[in-house]
């Protein structure tokens, strides 16, 4: 494996390895035109967003006036935004939640020789790969008002008796529980091929001697095998959580934020203000809340990128 | 402990093991299952409403049917759809690669501390979710005069795929011998001119793992492509389906399902040959 640990840097000691002169004028020309792209459409428009949301600009006009905090103080009085912010962090955390725990179960089932492994690690990765507004598309047709696959095995199972239905997307809840499926069904295999490759970097010689030390499954698993993989698992996570509290698709080819504004995350909320309603200030300002979470994990990030260079 | 493990025990543990296999599968394949089992069925097969338990919907209660594809290829503009989503992808791609292969490079062998600080903050940039952007772009995409023109996602694109593919080819680069440039450069080759000949060549794995991860990506996308085409005739396929394909509030659920499986499965091949790759990208720092 590459890592950020293993690269020899400039101060060592005989003059071949040290980067000459001409190399360096070199490296920035060659660096320019990637990072000059990425200031000018990162993080100018990051910076752009800040500036909109102090603004009363509105989606028909360039022109705008300065309308300091009052766009932060009306979303957040907002019913709909309270919502919105609760939702955004409910479905990140119980998904993320389900995919750690379901991702290492599964990642140890797939650790184990198998028939047909090739084809189940293909099957089980199709979730991550599918464009994910075509595959909330296919979840919008089994969870259905009329034809629900699953009302019908409900049905048939006689948990669903005469009468009773289950409007999945016309509930609150029912539409939460939709949502956080879809993110869990996204999700783990991502986590599940992050946690394999941190399952497979860990030597055998450790799994036996702590065989021999006398260290039971569970211990091993716990004691000795999950410390060992927490940089790995921290990325798992750190992406997982990323990934989810960013979205909109899901919800909004979903739900659309539905019943009455009830599924609503941030990120479809600024949509349905920004870009639908117009109101490009408001919008910007929803969004902005999702900033400060995206700034710790940049920062965690950052300390465990810092921790398995040491190590 | 005991080390022996009896036959019953292990037994159990197959079949435990075997169980949780089958049952993550069905969650993970259902969906394409049912996508599958929709595009292929007649109308009267498929719209009988989950009240009638005598109608078993997950088989084929009459013969399959090719009306929902020819529904599809015939009279739908998913063709169209999938040529612009094509089309943007490849530009993207070459821009991509302009910009992440000097910069990859630069990054692995010409730059020193500063370099990997550097490297690190292209990476944070990655985190920067395009449900943030989508408001100012909203802006700067029509002060440019792109609303509602591929351009606009021409140009927006490569913020998602620039970062993570410097940092990918970053990694790869690092892990060539640095003797291969050095020796050709003893030679009397100029640094350049060694990248070139002698490196480039060899770092045509990562540069086709690049070009698959930027396509994918931009098939994927979702949010830029709902804020900035409005004209269904410029749609990308993965807004086009869910946004156009479905007229009023009739859905053609065997069409749109079809549409689906015909995009996913292919992406998910690739994705699945490049995983590797893909994970060493994420994982550059956790993993030795």
């Amino acid at each position: 494996m590459t890592s950020t640990a293993a690269v020899p840097v400039a101060p060592v000691l005989h003059a071949g390895d040290t980067i000459r002169r001409s190399d360096r004028r070199l490296g920035v020309v060659m660096l320019a035109p990637a990072v000059t792209y990425i200031a000018l459409l990162v993080a100018l428009p990051f910076l752009l967003a800040l500036f909109l949301s102090l603004t009363n600009s509105s989606a028909g006009s360039l022109e705008f006036s300065f309308v300091g905090l009052s766009n932060f103080r009306a979303v957040i009085a907002s019913p709909v935004f309270q919502r919105a912010l609760r939702n955004t962090f409910v479905f990140t955390f119980v998904s993320q939640l389900a995919v750690i725990v379901l991702g290492n179960v599964l990642a140890r089932a797939l650790m184990r020789p198998f028939f047909g492994k090739t084809l189940a690690r293909f099957l089980i990765l199709m979730p991550w790969a599918a464009p994910i507004s075509l595959a909330t598309l296919g979840w919008l047709w089994i969870f259905d008002s009329t034809f629900s696959v699953i009302n019908w095995v409900l049905k048939v199972a006689g948990w669903l008796g005469p009468g009773q239905w289950y409007y999945w997307l016309g509930d609150t809840t029912l539409g939460m529980v939709a949502i956080v499926t879809i993110h869990v069904w996204r999700m783990l295999p991502f986590s599940t091929v992050i946690l394999l490759a941190g399952l497979t970097s860990i030597p055998n010689e450790v799994r036996e001697a702590s065989a021999i030390d006398g260290a039971g499954t569970l211990a091993r698993i716990f004691q000795i095998e999950i410390p060992m993989m927490r940089p790995i698992l921290t990325v798992a996570v750190l992406f997982g959580v990323v990934f989810t509290f960013t979205d909109m698709s899901v919800v909004y080819l979903l739900t659309r934020g539905g019943p009455y504004n009830s599924t609503h995350v941030l990120a479809s909320l600024a949509f349905q203000d920004g870009v639908l309603g117009g109101d490009v200030g408001r919008g910007a300002s929803v969004a902005i809340f999702l900033v400060p979470v995206l700034v710790v994990l940049a920062i965690v990030m950052l300390r465990s990128s810092r921790r398995a260079e040491v190590v | 402990m005991a080390a022996a493990v009896s036959p019953g025990r292990r037994a159990l543990g197959v079949v435990v093991h075997r169980a949780t296999i089958l049952f993550f599968l069905a969650f993970a394949v259902f969906p394409f299952y049912w996508m599958v089992v929709t595009s292929f069925k007649q109308n009267a097969d498929l719209y009988v409403g989950a009240t009638n338990t005598a109608h078993n919907p997950f088989i084929f209660n009459r013969a399959p049917t090719l009306d929902h594809l020819r529904l599809l290829f015939g009279q739908t503009l998913y063709l169209t759809w999938l040529s612009n989503t094509l089309l943007v992808g490849g530009i993207v791609v070459v821009i991509t690669l302009l910009l992440t292969v000097p910069a990859g490079y630069s990054l692995a062998r010409l730059t020193g501390r500063w370099g990997e600080r550097l490297s690190i903050g292209i990476f944070l940039t990655y985190l920067v979710p395009s449900t943030l952007l989508f408001i100012p772009f909203s802006r700067l995409v029509s002060l440019m005069g792109l609303q509602n023109s591929l351009w606009s996602l021409v140009v927006i694109y490569p913020t998602f795929t620039v970062p993570f593919c410097t940092w990918l080819l970053m990694g790869f680069f690092k892990g060539l011998p640095k003797e291969i440039e050095e020796s050709a450069m003893v030679d009397g080759c100029s640094r350049a001119g060694a990248v070139w000949r002698i490196v480039l060549p060899l770092a045509v794995p990562g540069l086709l793992t690049v070009v698959i991860f930027a396509l994918t990506l931009v098939i994927q996308e979702f949010v830029y492509s709902l804020t900035f085409i409005s004209s269904v005739q410029r749609m990308t396929v993965s807004v086009g389906v869910p946004v156009a394909l479905v007229r009023g509030d009739v859905y053609y659920w065997g069409s749109l399902m079809a549409a689906c499986l015909i995009t996913s499965v292919p992406i998910a091949i690739v994705y699945n040959i490049f995983l590797d790759r893909f994970i060493a990208g994420f994982t550059v720092g956790a993993i030795k």
